[in-house]
């Protein structure tokens, strides 16, 4: 039984040194690196359905088991995360005795003057003018900024040891942690955040961050259940946008206003240009402009005199020039027959050209910019199957509806501005005029600023840590003549060691002993240290 | 704002100067290369020791870190003075086009593949010249300015090729940029990581280099044509080493203030966009390949491999990612 608990321990123990080894996080690190490529190369849910259905269509045996291994959504894959978790348990574990070993460091002295100076990698050596005393105190000043611990040496030498360069794995230790705190900022926000998008008229209309209910589509992080968002509401007043002479956009600016707080209360609003670029940041919350496009506003005319007026947004089909497809719906009022109802419903559906071009009567666009708004239509009219159970894109009529014969062409027009297309039965469609709508993106992420304190902790601690240099210095100084201390005449010996990389320390070396010796000290500098290990032998 | 049209054109006239000034360049410094007396392998590395020893300032009287210069300068050498004296010039023509670019567009000349890739080169060729002149200053150094030439050509040809084609194949005219475009983070994100990649360039060519040099030295007669005339095992892996430990930092820096900036472009700092994707990845083999200096067993040829995978997955991020897959940077422009 002792034994077999001694076994595991010893599996245990030697499980966490090997988990803990720089090895294992150079292996762990390559992982990480494999593991995320695929999420680059292979089109992701998080970012692009569309092309995930693509994949789907294209290699239609090859995706759903790749879709089974999680490539589709590698960032929140299980071998993802326990990739980074195996990591992050071998970083810690890496990094708890280190911050102990640099608290032991930063208490003690320098270590003290090694015998033989002339061992080290970096020596010189000069016989100056000068009593030990004086030379000591050219050193001492010299080394001002280092720390250091002076000694008397049996033999009537004295010496200063120096050692410089601690915050070097101060800033490793401080970029470790800061990495820890990112992932577990980053983590938490994954939890807390959501994000809606919605669609507002730029004619006045308003939004409020009141409930999910307002947001055309809303994803969310595990702990938000979408009740109990920030408060704000936002109206849309304008949308200017400047084009190009090459159709290309120069600028957008959508003039909004806001309220949130107080404002709520006394119904003040606060004006805000929003822009791509400079989101609105209200109540903890921001609001961006991801899109825009074209509404047009049709009125419907019944024979009866009533009327109907109707703006919807269409969607761009043809981003560089604004081509918009759509379908606006109407029910005919005053109809209180449900069957009767939904017999006399009825759809514009067509394109939309902000300048439009034609090839033949087929309609295209030929720039984004409202020049000439034109549509071209079908009106029809029939069931729309608007209550059939069935979700409908608001962009199109239910195709099936129309195969089924429920639902049919009545005419089929070209309008611009003001023009109306007059049906059988003396209904008139008109195309009224057209309305810019903006594509508003409200997103909340607590922890962003964590993550961004985070992030600047790391840039400096692999500043520090890859920039400063912990290297040693000594000086011994012992009178040149032994029997006659007081002769005026010093051997001063300078020893250097870096203990990181050697790579730009015998620069520093260098001047240090100008500095204190005077440019003909004897210099030896050992530049084939570590030359073994350059020359590839992996040892 | 208009373009200034005659401004651009100039800009792109200097632009097919520098790149003609660098393929020179690059031909003066294989010829410097060549020249080199390879002779015997084994009489090259005596030779190369000897340098070490003289790089070291041994006690010897000829001053620190200076090789005896030989009463008259031999053909190699002169040549070698002119490579290096025409990628000056080229930087020069080449930094002027840049210039020309930005005024005549009022924005900073980096707002496409065209300009990005020009940017870049001018980087890595500028990184080039401060190693050349920091490795001539008189403190010891382990290798001296003239050996360090040989890397010249070796630089200069991925240059060339980069500048080749975002000259022709990505070049685009100069124009205005796109809302999401214009803000000041183009100035920041982007300068970083221009500098990081060019800087990258040159820490991967010396890495390559460094591994055909030391299976030159393992065993002289591998790849003597070459690693004879490579500088020495160990000031290849210097360079590469000091300008990765330079520039982490600065890429670690570019990553972060790209994310700064997608959070008020994009509307969240990190969604694993396909160029941020692989920027990560960069980031992960280049810590790997400091770990790996660090890290017994690992250090040199396999640190070496690592430092090129890394310049590698760079390249990728360039133009893969750019160009064929789909993602919020391909607005960038082609
Ligand atoms: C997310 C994972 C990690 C990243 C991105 C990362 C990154 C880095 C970077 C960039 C350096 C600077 C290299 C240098 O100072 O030369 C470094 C140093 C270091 N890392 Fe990590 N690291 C990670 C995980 C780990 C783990 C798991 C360990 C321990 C097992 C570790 C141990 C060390 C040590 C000891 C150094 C100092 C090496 C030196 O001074 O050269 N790191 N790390």
């Amino acid at each position: 039984m002792r034994t077999h608990l001694k076994t595991a321990l010893a599996f245990l123990r030697n499980t966490w040194r090997g988990l803990t080894s720089m090895r294992t996080a150079l292996v762990l690190l390559f992982l990480l690196a494999m593991a995320s490529l695929p999420g680059a190369l292979i089109p992701q849910r998080s970012q692009n359905q569309t092309e995930v259905d693509r994949y789907f269509d294209e290699y239609p045996t090859l995706a759903p088991v790749l879709d089974d291994l999680g490539v589709f959504e590698v960032f929140s894959s299980v071998w993802f995360a326990s990739i980074y978790v195996l990591l992050f348990i071998s970083l810690i574990g890496c990094l708890v005795p280190r911050c102990a070993e640099h608290y032991r460091q930063w208490r003690a002295k320098p270590v003290r003057t090694p015998r033989n100076l002339s061992r080290m990698p970096h020596h010189a050596e000069t016989t100056v003018d000068g009593s030990v005393d004086d030379a000591l105190g050219a050193a001492r000043s010299r080394l001002r900024g280092w720390r250091t611990a002076e000694e008397e040496e049996p033999d009537g030498a004295r010496s200063i040891s120096a050692e410089r360069g601690y915050l070097r794995e101060a800033g490793n230790l401080i970029f470790h942690f800061a990495l820890v705190g990112l992932l577990i900022a980053f983590a938490g926000g994954k939890l807390y955040n959501y994000e809606g998008q919605v669609i507002v008229m730029a004619d006045g209309s308003e939004f409020c961050n009141a409930g999910t209910y307002n947001y055309d589509s809303f994803i969310a992080g595990l702990n938000v259940d979408g009740t109990g968002l920030n408060e704000f509401c936002v109206r849309v007043n304008d949308f200017d946008v400047q084009y190009q002479h090459t159709g290309q956009v120069q600028s957008y600016v959508v003039d909004t206003e806001y309220q949130s707080t107080e404002d709520l209360q006394t119904g003040q609003w606060q004006p805000h240009r929003l822009e791509v670029n400079h989101p609105l940041r209200t109540s903890g919350d921001r609001v961006y402009l991801t899109g825009n496009g074209y509404a047009p506003q049709f009125t419907v005319t019944f024979p009866d005199g009533q009327q109907r007026t109707q703006l919807t947004q269409w969607q761009p089909v043809d981003v560089p020039t604004m081509l918009s497809q759509g379908a606006t719906k109407f029910d005919r009022p005053g109809v209180e027959d449900e069957r009767e109802r939904r017999q006399n419903q009825i759809a514009v559906s067509g394109l939309f050209a902000p300048t439009p071009a034609f090839d033949g009567a087929v309609l295209s666009s030929q720039f984004p910019d409202l020049n000439d708004p034109t549509v071209a239509v079908d009106v029809l009219r029939g069931d729309l199957g608007l209550d059939s159970g069935r979700g409908q894109s608001i962009f199109s009529v239910d195709q099936q509806m129309v195969e089924q014969g429920r639902l049919n062409r009545e005419a089929r027009e070209n309008l611009r501005v003001g023009e109306e297309v007059r049906l059988a039965d003396g209904t008139t469609v008109r195309f009224d005029g057209v309305e810019r709508f903006a594509n508003l993106q409200v997103s909340h992420d607590p922890t962003q600023m964590w993550v961004l304190g985070f992030a600047i902790l790391i840039i400096a601690g692999i500043g520090a840590s890859l920039t400063i240099k912990r290297r040693r210095v000594w000086v011994r100084a012992r009178p040149a003549d032994p029997a006659d201390p007081d002769a005026g005449r010093t051997i001063v010996e300078i020893g250097g060691l870096a203990r990181t990389d050697q790579a730009g320390y015998g620069e520093e070396f260098y001047t240090l002993t100008e500095d204190i010796l005077g440019t003909d000290a004897d210099r030896t500098s050992e530049t084939r240290a570590d030359l073994g290990a350059a020359r590839g032998r992996n040892d | 704002m208009a373009v200034n049209e005659t401004l651009s054109t100039y800009s792109d006239m200097a632009y097919a100067t520098s790149v003609v000034l660098y393929m020179f360049a690059m031909l003066l410094y294989f010829a410097e290369f060549s020249y080199k007396r390879s002779a015997n392998p084994a009489a090259a590395a005596q030779r190369e020791r000897e340098l070490v020893g003289a790089g070291g300032g041994s006690a010897a009287g000829t001053g620190v870190g200076r090789v005896e210069t030989p009463a008259k300068r031999p053909m190699a050498e002169r040549l070698g003075g002119m490579a290096v004296a025409i990628t000056v010039l080229g930087a020069l023509v080449h930094g002027a086009s840049l210039i020309a670019r930005g005024v005549s567009t009022g924005r900073a000349p980096w707002g496409n593949m065209y300009e990005f890739g020009s940017s870049i080169c001018l980087a890595a060729v500028l990184a080039w010249l401060i190693v050349l002149y920091r490795q001539s200053r008189k403190v010891h150094r382990d290798t001296t300015a003239v050996q360090l030439r040989a890397l010249g050509g070796f630089l200069m040809l991925p240059v060339a090729v980069l500048l080749f084609l975002s000259g022709t194949v990505l070049y685009a005219e100069a124009s205005q940029l796109e809302p999401a475009l214009q803000s000041y983070w183009i100035v920041i994100h982007v300068s970083a990581a221009i500098v990081s990649t060019g800087v990258l360039l040159l820490a991967g060519v010396a890495s390559l280099l460094y591994l055909v040099r030391v299976r030159h030295e393992n065993s002289p007669e591998k790849m003597a044509a070459v690693g004879s005339r490579l500088p020495g095992s160990r000031a290849l892996d210097r360079v590469a080493y000091r300008a990765t430990v330079i520039i982490f930092p600065v890429w670690t820096f570019a990553i972060v203030a790209g994310a700064i900036w997608a959070e008020a472009a994009w509307g969240r700092f990190w969604g694993w966009d396909p160029k941020e994707t692989v920027s990560f990845i960069a980031w992960i083999v280049y810590a790997a390949y400091l770990h790996a200096r660090a890290t017994a067993g690992w250090r040199g040829v396999r640190s070496a491999w690592i430092n090129v995978f890394g310049l590698a997955v760079m390249i990728f991020n360039l133009f893969f990612i750019n160009i064929v897959v789909a993602g919020l940077h391909s607005y960038a422009g082609i």
